[in-house]
């Protein structure tokens, strides 16, 4: 059903005339034109398409536009402060955590979101956090690399 | 005697490399059909002629023009011209580095545009871990020619005799005179375009004791686009009044379309259906909205299905539709030593003969890339761009001419860095169908497979059935006999030195659309051979590694075995013959002129493998960027633990019954083991690929280890403990 829905992305509030049932996931791509945010598998199995609402990382593709009326989103377009990339990204760039790269974002979204709830979280805790994120290219020791220096600095 | 392994190529091109043929075939209109033919291009016969218009230089026949391969920007930029994708394993960066060595400049100032079949000169598709031994010599070659050129205009410029002449950053400069000139100020000069134009195209690549930039770690290019979501993927690409498209596809492989009622997508509002033949697909503006059309056309479908083989029957039809004899793809591949005729009747001997006659199998398995198969097409007063993801931009436009009766000029194919492909983005069925629609709708199209379109319709890596049977007499295997049916012909060649044997691939009636994937039938083969070696050895109680070194030749296969043992300390740990749940075991291989030697410890628990640590060393020559080298040595091991533990298509008369993430398992990060890499740089020998071979000893390795825990041989992919 058509309806418009307001929410912030990255700090803007946006407004969007569409169906309240389709996609976030399909919104910020085609609507807002946001690609950084990637589909994977459209069942929430793979973190590809994570972003965060509020503190929390969520997938985009089995979360409807609906869900997240007046909440705030934050992409990857979002999460470095102009120039000054997020502790997460640098680290993710330090330790060239990535391969194809197409499952990146998703990892970093899903990393700053562990970290936020738990600054130093153990080994144990960040592969248990970033197990649901699939990378194909099997780039798992760099990634677990990245998100440790990061805990590690808290 | 078995050929020897230490060949440095040519290496026979996988046949699967070129099997699985597009799935679309478009109504012919007779005329454009006939003005295709007057002009003498035969395209519709088929894709390997016209693949093979364009792809006659495949492998290195050839370096392009200088003109072709680079263009000079006047502020000091190089761009370096590719029909090479990056799809992940680094080319990007690899080619950026073979570039910057040779022409002395920082990586900064060398830029790639990669597989654009308009701008780039043909290096070839990417498979076969060609890249590294053969693309980069090419542009180091190509590099090093415009090196000795532009020195030769600088000294000319500058007055001086050339070997005065000192080149660094992208300034010349006379240390006597102090003269300097810039590579910008240098492009600058007039006429210089034809001059370069008429330089020759190869020039001397420096020696591997000169390397500044090959030989050490470079970071990826593109790292900071990738980190902040701005690095653009086909699936990205978005063109200004773009739409997006939906295509109908079957219930079940080889149904036929009986009847479909267009008329409910037809009604909505902004939405385009296309029907040509089987065809039919919608577009719309949003891909929400050209799914629901394409939804609602589905449910009027009706189909004709075909009762098909299912996976529960899949190996007994492969072994009985074998092909012994045939021509072209379908042609066996027979290869026999010593008194081969002999083997049965040295198998029937008892006498201080042991046997082992078993079979060993493996599944269909996918690629499941992370980007699933996506493309973007535009047409433009009769010429068609699309961006599409694939490793053979190349043969996507032989299949966009022959699908569409077009010329070459009229078919540009551009290739942005792809998410994932694992040799399973050979083929354009994408870009056919994002084609098909735009045309009709006159509008760009973006079209992205689901997941679960991706793990149906793209090809699978074949699955096979393998049939030993060796003997041996006292400690030493006297007979070899392997018959690897449907899988392919891939290292079958045992590197043990054993005095007779055959083996045989023999190609059967797949039930499934099969093609390449990482390290073709390698995977299967090695897997197979490096567990009957353990059976052997067991049979005349002589341990795993002592049976495989008394049948090696020294050289570089056994030089990576010892590495990998000594690493992890395989003679100091005890073999388990007690059986506690926890083992060891070892698997050596190699292929595509590259050698791999994996150690594993493995813990059963409730019937459940998990795999501790792995230690695995890996030979491919002369290391050109050893992070990127780690990166895809670590990946084909996690990758192989998934076709080693739980990767399995499972099928049922024509449907795919696990097609997603939740029921198809794949490698995520609680399932990787302690990684131990031994990377062995050999600067004497030429560079070889690296995004394959160390993917085959890790299924063999596990199960060996498996055996070695609990007593339990396992001789099918996955591993399952039932």
């Amino acid at each position: 059903m058509q309806q418009t829905i307001s929410f912030q992305v990255n700090g803007k509030p946006v407004s969007v005339a569409t169906d309240g049932e389709r996609p976030l996931l399909d919104v910020l791509r085609e609507e807002l034109h946001l690609t950084g945010t990637k589909y994977g598998c459209g069942e929430g199995e793979c973190g590809a398409c994570t972003v965060l609402m509020g503190d929390d990382a969520i997938h985009s593709c089995i979360t409807t536009v609906g869900d997240v009326a007046d909440a705030e989103i934050t992409t990857i377009e979002g999460l470095a402060a102009g120039d000054e990339l997020h502790a997460v990204q640098q680290a993710f760039l330090d330790k060239q955590a990535m391969q194809c790269g197409y499952c990146v974002p998703g990892q970093i979204l899903t990393a700053v979101a562990l970290l936020r709830a738990k600054p130093q979280a153990t080994r144990a805790e960040i592969i248990e956090g970033m197990t649901g994120n699939i990378c194909r290219c099997c780039s798992y020791t760099k990634i677990l690399a990245a998100v440790e220096q990061v805990a590690n600095q808290s | 005697m078995t050929k020897s392994t230490e060949h440095d190529g040519p290496w026979e091109v996988e046949r699967y490399e070129l099997r699985a043929a597009p799935v679309h075939h478009f109504t012919a209109n007779r005329r454009e059909f006939v003005q295709v033919i007057g002009a003498g291009l035969a395209v519709v016969v088929s894709i390997d002629v016209a693949h093979g218009q364009r792809g006659g230089r495949r492998g290195g026949g050839g370096d392009a023009k200088l003109s072709q391969r680079f263009q000079l920007d006047p502020d000091g930029t190089v761009t370096v011209f590719t029909s090479k994708v990056e799809v992940g394993q680094g080319s990007r960066t690899q080619l950026t580095q073979a570039a910057a060595e040779e022409l002395r400049l920082p990586l900064d100032k060398i830029q790639l545009v990669m597989a654009d079949t308009q701008l780039c000169p043909d290096d070839g598709g990417t498979a076969g871990s060609r890249t590294t031994p053969a693309t980069v010599p090419s542009v180091r070659r190509g590099a090093a020619a415009l090196r000795e050129f532009l020195a030769e205009q600088a000294a000319e410029r500058l007055g001086i005799a050339q070997e005065n002449l000192t080149i660094a950053e992208g300034v010349y400069s006379d240390s006597a005179s102090g003269k300097r000139l810039t590579l910008a100020e240098l492009i600058g000069e007039e006429g210089f375009a034809a001059k370069l134009s008429e330089a020759p195209a190869t020039g001397e690549i420096s020696k591997h004791s000169d390397w500044k930039v090959l030989g050490k770690s470079a970071n990826k290019t593109a790292g900071r686009e990738v980190v902040t979501g701005q690095h653009k993927y086909p699936s990205d690409i978005q063109l200004p009044g773009m739409q997006y498209g939906k295509v109908l596809n079957p219930p079940s492989f080889k149904a036929k379309l009986v009847s479909v009622d267009l008329a409910p997508a037809e009604a909505m509002e902004g939405v385009i259906v296309v029907r040509d033949g089987d065809f039919v697909g919608c577009v719309a503006a949003s891909s929400w909205q050209a799914r629901h059309a394409l939804e609602a056309i589905a449910a009027t479908a009706k189909w004709e299905e075909k009762p098909q083989i299912s996976s529960d029957e899949l190996f007994e039809h492969l072994k009985k539709t074998a092909a012994l004899s045939g021509s072209g793809w379908g042609r066996p591949q027979v290869k026999e030593w010593g008194d081969f005729k002999g083997i049965g009747a040295i198998f029937r001997e008892s006498h201080n003969v042991k046997h082992l006659e078993v079979a060993y199998t493996i599944p269909y398995i996918q690629h499941a890339p992370m980007e699933p198969r996506a493309a973007v097409a535009q047409w433009e007063e009769g010429k068609v761009t699309v961006w599409a993801g694939t490793q053979q931009p190349g043969r996507v436009v032989g299949e966009l001419r022959q699908v569409f009766r077009l010329n070459e000029d009229q078919v540009r194919v551009i290739v942005p860095d792809t998410g994932g492909g694992f040799g399973g983005k050979h083929s354009g069925e994408v870009a056919i169908e994002a084609a098909r629609l735009a045309k009709a709708a006159g509008n760009p199209v973006s079209l992205r497979w689901t997941r679960e379109e991706e793990f149906t319709w793209a090809y699978f890596r074949p699955a096979g059935l393998i049939e030993v049977k060796a003997s041996v007499s006292g400690d030493d295997l006297i007979s070899w006999f392997f018959t690897n049916y449907n899988s392919g012909g891939s290292a079958i060649d045992t590197p043990y030195e054993i005095p007779n044997g055959q083996t045989r691939f023999l190609p059967t009636d797949s039930p499934l659309r099969q093609g390449s994937y990482r390290a073709l039938a390698s995977t299967a083969n090695t897997f197979a051979r490096e567990s009957a070696m353990d059976e052997m050895a067991e049979k005349v109680g002589v341990g795993p590694l002592e049976f495989r070194l008394n049948h090696l030749k020294t050289g570089r296969l056994k030089n990576v075995l010892i590495a990998a043992t000594e690493k992890f300390h395989w003679k100091d740990v005890p073999s388990t013959q007690a059986y506690d749940n926890r083992g060891i075991g070892l698997a050596c291989g190699t292929e595509k002129g590259s050698f791999v030697a994996a150690c594993v410890e493995v813990e059963v628990i409730d019937n459940q493998i998990k795999v501790l640590n792995v230690t695995q060393a890996f030979d491919c020559g002369a290391i050109q960027n050893p992070d990127n080298l780690r990166s895809q040595v670590e990946g084909c091991i996690v990758m192989g633990l998934g076709g080693a533990l739980t990767e399995e298509i499972k099928f049922q008369n024509g449907k795919v019954t696990n097609a997603s993430f939740s029921q198809y398992g794949v490698p995520r990060l609680a399932d990787v083991p302690e990684l131990d890499i031994v990377l062995v740089d050999r600067p004497d020998l030429s560079s070889v690929g690296a995004g394959e071979t160390p993917i085959i000893a890790l299924a063999p390795a596990i199960a060996n280890a498996v055996y070695d825990a609990i007593g339990v041989r396992l001789r099918s992919l996955p591993l399952r403990i039932t």
